[in-house]
Formats: structure tokens, C-alpha cells, sequence
């Protein structure tokens, strides 16, 4: 096992000494335990930047189940190690800043520190993988720690609430997903990501490339809170902030964009992939600022900023994606491969502004005792440290310098410039959309960020409404947004060098293509172009829209909050539940006859259509044996016998005519040359007709049949339906008589068996297991009978179970 | 003959199956019990009806009838017996603890 493959399992592994130290060590605090490990990852990982930065590849495998094809196969490249490097990172920081948020006395810390190493393995494990399937493994891990750890305060509704949400969507869109995967496995014969991008080329013309493509954007959507499957991630913000810091904003929501981008060699450069994921992404970024604007809670607000921007990246990657339509060397690839470097690098900005931020509203919340804007106010002075990562945080996210939020949001103008001017796809038509979606998000997201802070920060301080004296955190709560937000500033000054030892190959393993000529650089200042003055008219209008913001709120009342996706979301959830057990109570009604109705329906409807769909029913009365006047004296009793029964007022004759069928059921046997069973027949018909007199003793007599003509009308049909069918049936076997019977085998009996009555011999000899489990059968019965009568449990007990 | 017996068995099924959707229990099983008649009938026909003595050896017979069906009828006499006589005791006993021989009283719980 290669250290590679380890790195996945430590936090997993390591996760099992958790409660130890929690039992055993409760004088310190868990986390600090924890702490050390994300680290020495990260370290370890930062060892391999140079030389991924000089194109080399780690792959490594440990075999799994190899007869499948299926193994623990890692595959280090540029765009792995972003991911990895940002899980390790941002884990490390998270980890440190849960130290000083959660409480040693009142939290289940083990529980916590588990469900987070959990997450982080399965996250590492997700980025890392080659192999479809184990890639599919630890996405469905990442769902369900996610679940436990949005449900972590699992006494409050809304935590079990919005755990449950995010789990039927993430595991649909999971199922969906492993259902694409399992295409391009019958497409391309390999589970390996880097084997099927090898035969990228030759996909496209498969019946099978678009569902498989569809599958899997379906699985990346619904993880990282793409349009509509987006409801789930303000739901999980009920999660503790540390959670909603490290997973809805810099891992897990990120690893539906890592899907698109790993899978970008395989589709991209098709005008489906191009227009679904660019849409979609410019649909989620423009909804989610749009939205993000209404929001009054800080977390939700940051959840539909979370969404708009990941809606930002998905974007750039489909806009990226078409530069794989264009030859490697040509100066078309080379701005269109701007996208992907701009979606890679916002990638990066995103997870430090926006996890400084969700620390920064944590310690608000954990400073005031409140998340409500209305509430808040004027703590500049009270927390200015605070104060300074969530502006920095903010002006980042809205895109101004010198920020690296700046540099990205350019970049992505750049991108929607390129995009519109694309001579492919129908670019020429309707491309201009594409900017201008994006500017008015831009001007959107603007307007949320100053809510944000000045909202927060500025205007009257109210400790009347306030649940706690506000006063600023303490150093370890500070710390981890410090260096997020350090990152922030530097990333903004040294663009370049970032992009050369980590973006860079990044892009490269998005468009893994030979001698290609990609976009490299990233500059603070390119000049007065176009993107400058977007960004210019995006800060006058946001600036006039955040001022005047009262008079135009209004806007979100022209739509009644009913009308949100959540509502549709919560009518499906309610609605297939009341017509599942609506559909259930209809047709499983507690009577047995109905049931019995089903059983002779389906029998009637199948076997029937069988026989004449295969052309099986045949007449055929040449074989049969003559008809004698005995036997037909005997057919019409029994005929009549049964149908008397029927009528039968009381159950006495009833009973008779039963006996009546049995007895003439053995003279048939003794016709049909049966001796033993006309003996048998006689004696059993007699004991049974003893016992059902011996019953009727005991049981009330006959009522009446008080049923409607049209129930009985229906058991008629069915019942002449059984019969007919079981008539069509004899007849078709008649007919078809393919081979002899093996009997002539048994009527050397006496030489093999020693006996001369070869039914007997069959019984105790030739078949003899039969009778033995038959003679079993008639204990059991037996023992069944007495039971019943002589067990008789207490009243008490028994009525239990009838009421 | 065959032909016959098929219309008779058909006839006894339509029977068995009349009763067997009825609401009474013991209609229940006299239902069953026809079945069962129905079904031994069909079994012994479809082992062919034409001519052959008995199955015993040392009479003097060189045909016989087909001796395999008569050994599957007889164990499934038995059987049937036995089932038979356990559902009328279990008629017996539902009557006493549940005070009813109505299928549609005896719904089960409501919670099901």
C-alpha cells in the first residue's frame, strides 16, 4: 500500500481511536487530537506540488476485488491535488476552529470528530479515486457522513429535517450517477477514469454516451446544490458552523464541480455537455444571488451565495469545456482553456472567502446568541477583528481588489466575453446572453456582500436584542479565518505563482491534450478592457441597489414565498407518501377474499394468455379411452353433487354432498384400476367427514349469505374463469403428449424391489423420502391439532393480539 | 373419456373457487376440500385413463395402468388430510377465542 492510498484511509482508520480519547482523556479537549492529522496530510501533499507542477502522475493500486476489475486505484494529477490539498487545508483549519466553537461539556464530541474524519477519508477518497466504482463508494460516504453531520443535534426537528433532505437528494442524484457509471463501464470495458479519457474519442458515437453523460451531470448537480436540486444546502445550514464551513462551502458541494471537471475530457467538446453544464451553472449563479439577496438569516444567506457561486464555476467549466472542440495549438483553445483556469482558480478563492466567512458568522452567532441580520448591527467597534475578515471575506466574494475574488470574477468576465464570441454550439445567436447573465449575478452578489457586512457590522448596536453581550472571540476562534483570509490578500498579490505550481496542471488535467497551448497567466492589472469596466458598473449599481435596497425589496414579494422549489420539493415528499398509502389502503383491503381475487385473476389473466400465445391449446381426442355408461352415471353424480353445494341452505348437506364427492371420487379409482387409492379415498373421506361434523358441533350454524347480486356475479366470473382455465389446461396436455411415461420402469418391481404391487413399492421404495416427509406432515398436523385445543393462553395475552 | 374428466375437473375447480370466495370459513374449507378432489382427478387422468389392469404383478396382466400418478394421489390424499383436518381445528379454535366464523370480521389489526 503506497502512502498515496493511506492518505485516504488514515482519517477513517484513525477515527476509530476517537471515543477513546474522548472516555479516556476528557480533560482535553478531543479536537486537539484530531488536529494532527489533516495536517500531516496536507504536508505530505504540499511535498508532491513541485512535482505535479513538473507533469508527473502518482498512480498507485491496491487490489480490491481484481476479478471485477475493481481496486483501491489512486491517480494523483494537477486537479486531484487541488482538491486534496483544499480538503486538507481548509480540514486542518476547520478542525482548529471547532476546538474553541463546540463545548467540551455540553457536546458529543467523539461523535462529531468521527463523523467529520469520516467525511474527510471519504472526500480524499473521492477526489483521489481512478476506479468508477470505489469513486462511487466514497461519494456515497461523503453523503451519508454529511447526513450525520447535518443531523449532529439530532434533538432539533429542523437538524433531522434538512439531513433527511440533503440525503434523498445527494443519494438520488448518487444513484443516477453509479447508473452513468455503469454505462461508460459497458462503453469502454474499464472502470478506470484514466482508461475511458484514453478512449475519449470514440465515445461519442455510442447509443449510450448521452444517457451516461446525463447520469452522471445528474449526480453532479444534485451534490454540489446546482438549479433546482439546490433546496437541500440552506437546509443544512441548521448543521454546527464548522460543518457548514467545511462541507457546504470548500469539500463536499465542490465534489459535484470535481465530477464535471475529471469527466471534461470524456464529453467535453459536445454542444449537449457545453450547454447543459454552462446553463445550468449560470442558471444557479444567477438564482442564487438573486435569492441570497431576500435572506435575513446569515448562514442562509451564505448557503445561496455558496450555490450562486458554485454556479459561477459550473459555469466557466462548461464554457471551458468547449475548447476541447478546437485543435490543440490553436489560439480558440487557448481562450477557451481561460474558463477552466478561472473555474480552477475560483474554485480555490471560493474555499478560503467563503470559509472565513462561515467561521466569522459562526463567531457572531456564537458571540451575540443570534444569526438574524434584523437583530444585528453596529459590532464593528465591539469585534474589530471580526469585522476585518468578514469585510475582506465579503469584498473578495463580490469581486473587488485587492482581493483574489477580483482576479476570478475578472477572469470569469473574461470567460462569458470569450464564450459569447464562440463561433460553435449557436453561440452566434443567443451568446450575448451569457455576459449579461453574469453581470446582472455579479451586481446581485455585490449587493448581498454589503448586506453582509454593513448589515452586521454597521448602523446601531441593540443589545436589548441580543441574547448574550456581544464581545469579540476568543484568539483560537480567530486564527483559522486569519489565515483563510491572509490567503486571500496573497493570492491576489502572487496570482501567478499559484497558478504556475498549482492551477496550471490543474487545467491540464482538464484538457489533457498533447502540445496544447493553454491559458497561463493571471494578472492583478490587464489594462482598461471590457471586464474592468463590467466590474466598474457592477460596483456603481450594486452600491446605488444596496443604499436603496428598501425601495426595491418589493420585487420579492411579486412572488409568493410559496412558490419555491422547497414547496414542490416538500409536495412530492408528502404527496408520494399520501398516494403510496392511499394506493396501498385501496388495494390491500384485510379481506381475504379480495386478496384470493388478485391470486385467481392473475392466474386466469396469465396462464391464459400463455397457452394462446404460444398456440398450445390443442383438442385432441384421439387418444383418449372410450366412454362407458359407469362412468358417465359417476361424472353426472359428482357434477351434480358439486354443484349442489353450492346451494346447500344448511351446512349439513353441505357436508354430505362433500362426502358424496369423495366417495364417488373413489369409485372413480377403483374404474380407473387404483385399489389402493379407492381404499385410502374411502377411509380419509369418512375421518374428514367425522371431523367437519365433529367442527359443526361447535361452530354456529349457516347465515345466510347476505351479499349483493354484483359480488356474487363477480365470484361466478372468476370462478368459471379458474374452471375454464383448468379445463383449457388438461385438454392442452392432452393434446401434447410428448413423451412416454417412465412407469414401464416401475413395473419391474418385483425384480428390483421385491414387491408386487408396484404403487406400494413406489411408496416405501422406489419414492420412499416422499412418504417419509408425508408420514412428518401427519405429526405435524397431528401436534398442530393438539395444540390448538389444549394450549390456551391467558385472556389477557391473547386479546392483545385481535385488538 | 379424457375430454370429459378435463370438463369435469373444470367443473369441480369453478366450485372449489366459488367457495373459496365466499365468507364463511367453513365454505372456506369444503372449498379447499374440492380443490383438492379436483386435483387428484386431474392427476390421475393426466396419467393416461386408457385400458391396463391394476398395478399388482403376478395376475397375469402384461399392461398396466400408470402406477406413478396413483403414488403421487395417495401421498397427496394424505397430505390433504392432514391440512384439512389442522384448518377445521384452527375454525374450531378461532370460533371460541374470536367469537366469529365471518372472514370479513376477521380483518387483523389496524395497524397492518
Amino acid at each position: 500500500m503506497s502512502w498515496l492510498n493511506f492518505a485516504i484511509f488514515l482519517p477513517i482508520l484513525y477515527a476509530v481511536f476517537i471515543p477513546f480519547f474522548y472516555k479516556k482523556v476528557s480533560s482535553v479537549h478531543t479536537g486537539w487530537f484530531v488536529l494532527p492529522i489533516p495536517l500531516v496530510l496536507f504536508i505530505y501533499l504540499t511535498t508532491s506540488i513541485a512535482d505535479i507542477a513538473n507533469g508527473e502522475r502518482f498512480m498507485h493500486t491496491v487490489s480490491w476485488i481484481p476479478s471485477l476489475g475493481i481496486n483501491f486505484t489512486t491517480h494523483l494529477d494537477g486537479l486531484s491535488l487541488i482538491l486534496a490539498l483544499l480538503i486538507t487545508g481548509v480540514g486542518t483549519l476547520v478542525i482548529a476552529y471547532s476546538i474553541f466553537y463546540l463545548s467540551m461539556k455540553r457536546e458529543a464530541l467523539h461523535n462529531f470528530y468521527i463523523y467529520l474524519l469520516l467525511f474527510m477519508g471519504a472526500m480524499l477518497g473521492v477526489v483521489l479515486s481512478d476506479n468508477l466504482m470505489v469513486l462511487y463508494l466514497f461519494w456515497e460516504l461523503t453523503s451519508v457522513s454529511s447526513f450525520l453531520l447535518i443531523a449532529f443535534w439530532y434533538q432539533r426537528d429542523k437538524s433531522r429535517y434538512g439531513a433527511q433532505k440533503s440525503m434523498l437528494i445527494t443519494v438520488t442524484g448518487g444513484i443516477s450517477m453509479l447508473a452513468g457509471f455503469i454505462m461508460l463501464q459497458s462503453m469502454t470495458g474499464s472502470w478506470s477514469v484514466r482508461e475511458i479519457i484514453g478512449q475519449a474519442g470514440t465515445l461519442s458515437d455510442s447509443s449510450l454516451f448521452i444517457p451516461a453523460m446525463l447520469l452522471i451531470l445528474l449526480g453532479a448537480f444534485t451534490k454540489s446544490a446546482q438549479f433546482p436540486f439546490h433546496i437541500w444546502l440552506p437546509d443544512a445550514m441548521e448543521a454546527p458552523t464548522p460543518v457548514s464551513a467545511y462541507l457546504h462551502s470548500a469539500t463536499m458541494v465542490k465534489a459535484g464541480i470535481y465530477l464535471v471537471a475529471r469527466f471534461t475530457p470524456v464529453f467535453g467538446g459536445e454542444a449537449t455537455w457545453f450547454w447543459i453544464v454552462s446553463m445550468v451553472g449560470l442558471i444557479t449563479l444567477f438564482w442564487g444571488s438573486y435569492t441570497a439577496v431576500r435572506q435575513t438569516d446569515l448562514k442562509a444567506l451564505l448557503a445561496y451565495s455558496t450555490i450562486s457561486q458554485l454556479g459561477m464555476i459550473m459555469s466557466m467549466l462548461g464554457i471551458g469545456s468547449a475548447a476541447l472542440y478546437f485543435d490543440a495549438g490553436s489560439d480558440a483553445f487557448k481562450y477557451s482553456s481561460l474558463a477552466v483556469l478561472a473555474a480552477l482558480f475560483h474554485l480555490i478563492n471560493h474555499s478560503t472567502f467563503k470559509g472565513a466567512l462561515f467561521m466569522v458568522v459562526g463567531i457572531v452567532d456564537h458571540e451575540t446568541g443570534t444569526r438574524d441580520i434584523r437583530r444585528l448591527g453596529g459590532l464593528m467597534t465591539i469585534m474589530p477583528i471580526t469585522f476585518t475578515f468578514a469585510a475582506i471575506g465579503s469584498f473578495a466574494m463580490a469581486g473587488l481588489p485587492p482581493f483574489n475574488g477580483f482576479l476570478s470574477k475578472e477572469m470569469f468576465f473574461s470567460a462569458v466575453l470569450t464564450a459569447s464570441d464562440l463561433g460553435i454550439f449557436h453561440m452566434q445567436t443567443v451568446g450575448l446572453m451569457f455576459p449579461i447573465i453574469a453581470w446582472v449575478a455579479s451586481v446581485l452578489t455585490f449587493v448581498y456582500c454589503m448586506i453582509l457586512v454593513f448589515r452586521t457590522f454597521t448602523g446601531n448596536y441593540n443589545p436589548e436584542k441580543l441574547e448574550k453581550s456581544a464581545h469579540e472571540a476568543p484568539i483560537g476562534m480567530l486564527i483559522p479565518p486569519g489565515i483563510l483570509v491572509s490567503f486571500v490578500v496573497v493570492i491576489f498579490f502572487f496570482p501567478q505563482t499559484m497558478a504556475d505550481y498549482i492551477l496550471n496542471p490543474g487545467v491540464q488535467a482538464v484538457l489533457p491534450l498533447e502540445n496544447a497551448n493553454y491559458y497561463t497567466e493571471i494578472k492583478a492589472w490587464h489594462g482598461w478592457e471590457p471586464e474592468l469596466w463590467m466590474t466598474i458598473a457592477v460596483v456603481i449599481l450594486g452600491s446605488l441597489l444596496f443604499v436603496f435596497l428598501r425601495s426595491w425589496q418589493g420585487v420579492y414579494s411579486l412572488f409568493p414565498r410559496e412558490w419555491s422549489f422547497n414547496t414542490v420539493y416538500n409536495a412530492i415528499l408528502v404527496g408520494s407518501e399520501k398516494s403510496s398509502e392511499k394506493l396501498t389502503g385501496k388495494y390491500m383491503t384485510g379481506s381475504l377474499r379480495h386478496y384470493l381475487l388478485y391470486i385467481f385473476s392473475f392466474l386466469i389473466l396469465a396462464v391464459g394468455t400463455v397457452i394462446f400465445a404460444t398456440n398450445g391449446f390443442v383438442i385432441d381426442t384421439s387418444n383418449d379411452a372410450p366412454v362407458n355408461i359407469y362412468e358417465l352415471i359417476l361424472i353426472s353424480i359428482i357434477a351434480i353433487a358439486a354443484v349442489g353445494i353450492i346451494f346447500a341452505k344448511s351446512r349439513l348437506t353441505a357436508i354430505i354432498l362433500n362426502g358424496v364427492l369423495g366417495y364417488m371420487v373413489a369409485i372413480f379409482f377403483v374404474i380407473f384400476r387404483a385399489p389402493d387409492l379407492a381404499l385410502t379415498q374411502l377411509v380419509i373421506e369418512t375421518v374428514s367427514a367425522a371431523l367437519f361434523l365433529l367442527c359443526f358441533f361447535f361452530l354456529p350454524e349457516w347465515k345466510k349469505e347476505n351479499v349483493t347480486r354484483k359480488v356474487k356475479g363477480l365470484n361466478l366470473v372468476i370462478s368459471l374463469g379458474v374452471g375454464t382455465i383448468v379445463t383449457l389446461v388438461m385438454l392442452s396436455i392432452q393434446g401434447n403428449r410428448l413423451f412416454d411415461s417412465i412407469s414401464s420402469y416401475f413395473e419391474d418391481a418385483y425384480k428390483l424391489a421385491g414387491g408386487k404391487n408396484i404403487v406400494n413399492a413406489i411408496l416405501a421404495d422406489f419414492r420412499a423420502f416422499d412418504t417419509m416427509l408425508e408420514i412428518l406432515v401427519l405429526a405435524i398436523a397431528g401436534l398442530g391439532v393438539y395444540t390448538l385445543i389444549k394450549l390456551k393462553s391467558s385472556e389477557g395475552e391473547d386479546r392483545r393480539e385481535s385488538k | 373419456m379424457e375430454t370429459l374428466m378435463a370438463l369435469l375437473v373444470g367443473l369441480l375447480f369453478t366450485v372449489g373457487t366459488y367457495m373459496v370466495l365466499s365468507k364463511n370459513i367453513v365454505r372456506i374449507i369444503l372449498g379447499t376440500a374440492i380443490f383438492s378432489h379436483g386435483a387428484h382427478l386431474l392427476l390421475i387422468t393426466m396419467g393416461g385413463l386408457k385400458g391396463g389392469a391394476a398395478p399388482l404383478l403376478d395376475q397375469g396382466n402384461d399392461a398396466f395402468v400408470d402406477s406413478l400418478p396413483q403414488a403421487l394421489i395417495l401421498t397427496a390424499i394424505v397430505i390433504n388430510f392432514g391440512v384439512t383436518a389442522f384448518f377445521l381445528v384452527l375454525a374450531y379454535r378461532g370460533y371460541t377465542e374470536l367469537g366469529t366464523d365471518d372472514m370479513n370480521q376477521l380483518r387483523g389489526n389496524k395497524d397492518e
